[in-house]
């Protein structure tokens, strides 16, 4: 199994530990073995340990070490925010984010959709097993 | 006594450091116009002679001089602070009750009472919890408020609440051995029209939003997997 995900200047990555968690960043250059040099539009530039980073599908075309205007330019061309959130990784951590903030008033109207659900789901079923039984 | 002032007197002699003032004596005396009030009253001060005391009533020696010298129990002044009221917790807002006879009911708080406990409602009609006095501490307040501005609650406060005292009767031997003839302690008609009078307006504005109704009916639990730390309410 080749690996696809390579770190590279441009790497989109999602950061797995730490106070940006869950921010979406930028490999802009490799310091070392371990680490790299991360950037993301609303953050200051700086280094962090790739144990720190969980790679993603995308990649933005960028000089190493760009400007800061030079790397929101790339990432608005790219749309990584965008095929961010439509990638199935990206909505399930919407999803997520969605559920832990959840009101209890929230909750209680999920369980009467969910039941409504439900309801109907199994109407149809028994519907379509008449039909087949006849 | 002299009368007292409604303003607290302001200093006429401002600090140069602490401890030292601005103006010596003599431009005190001058400033606070103690010479004007001298020349008024024709050069002395104004006194007032202490007003005659009426003869204070002859006290009578003590029955009982206890044995060895009792000791006064020392006086105390402290106030209790009223009972803060927590941030989450406004008119209008639905609790969950945590224990008691309503324990996981979902209710509304009206307001919180000089005592310190929280006036709280069903609706009675739509879980059965009437008007009812709760502590804080056994309440979680959630963020889904309802609108209470039609609500007149002025007239509840904790003596509303109080007991009714009850003469107890002498009972004859004979009324001993017979069975206790207390019948079930009725609710007065006043208090049901005061529950249906402030759950009147609170059901209208409840039945405009979707399903609160039916949330506030139900009664709340934990179930599986759910992480009361991490639930938000």
């Amino acid at each position: 199994m080749p690996f696809k995900r390579y770190v590279e200047i441009g790497r989109v990555a999602l950061v797995n530990y730490g106070k940006d968690y869950g921010k979406l960043v930028v490999i802009v250059d490799v310091v070392d073995q371990n680490r790299a040099l991360v950037d993301a539009p609303d953050m200051v530039r700086g280094q962090m340990n790739f144990k720190r980073l969980q790679l993603t599908d995308f990649k933005i075309d960028i000089p190493r070490v760009p400007k800061k205007k030079t790397l929101i330019e790339a990432m608005e061309k790219a749309d990584v925010k965008n095929k961010w959130e439509n990638s199935s990784w990206g909505k399930k951590l919407i999803v997520q984010k969605k559920r832990a903030s959840l009101n209890d008033f929230d909750r209680f109207k999920i369980m009467l959709a969910k039941i409504k659900k439900a309801g109907v789901v199994r109407q149809e079923l028994a519907k379509l097993k008449k039909e087949n039984a006849s | 006594m002299a009368a007292k002032r409604k303003t607290p007197v302001k200093t006429r002699n401002p600090d140069l450091i602490r401890g030292v003032g601005k103006y010596s004596r003599s431009k005190m005396y001058h400033k606070r116009g103690l010479w004007a009030i001298k020349a008024k009253n024709g050069g002395a001060f104004p006194r007032h002679d202490p007003k005659p005391k009426a003869p204070a009533a002859a006290e009578k020696p003590p029955k009982f001089y206890p044995a060895e010298d009792v000791k006064k129990p020392l006086l105390n002044k402290r106030k209790p602070k009223p009972t803060k009221l927590r941030a989450s917790i406004t008119p209008g807002t639905v609790l969950i009750l945590l224990a008691g006879r309503f324990m996981g009911k979902r209710v509304v708080f009206l307001k919180q009472l000089t005592s310190g406990l929280l006036l709280v409602t069903g609706p009675f009609k739509i879980n059965g919890v009437p008007l009812r006095r709760v502590n804080q501490s056994y309440v979680i307040a959630t963020s889904t408020k309802v609108d209470i501005s039609g609500v007149i609650v002025d007239k509840f406060d904790d003596k509303y609440f109080a007991k009714e005292v009850e003469k107890r009767k002498k009972k004859t031997e004979g009324e001993f051995f017979e069975a206790e003839k207390e019948d079930k302690k009725k609710l007065p008609e006043d208090k049901k029209e005061d529950q249906k009078a402030v759950d009147a307006s609170l059901i209208k504005s409840i039945e405009g939003v979707p399903d609160l109704k039916a949330y506030l009916a139900a009664r709340f639990s934990l179930k599986s997997g759910m992480k009361p730390h991490e639930l938000v309410f």
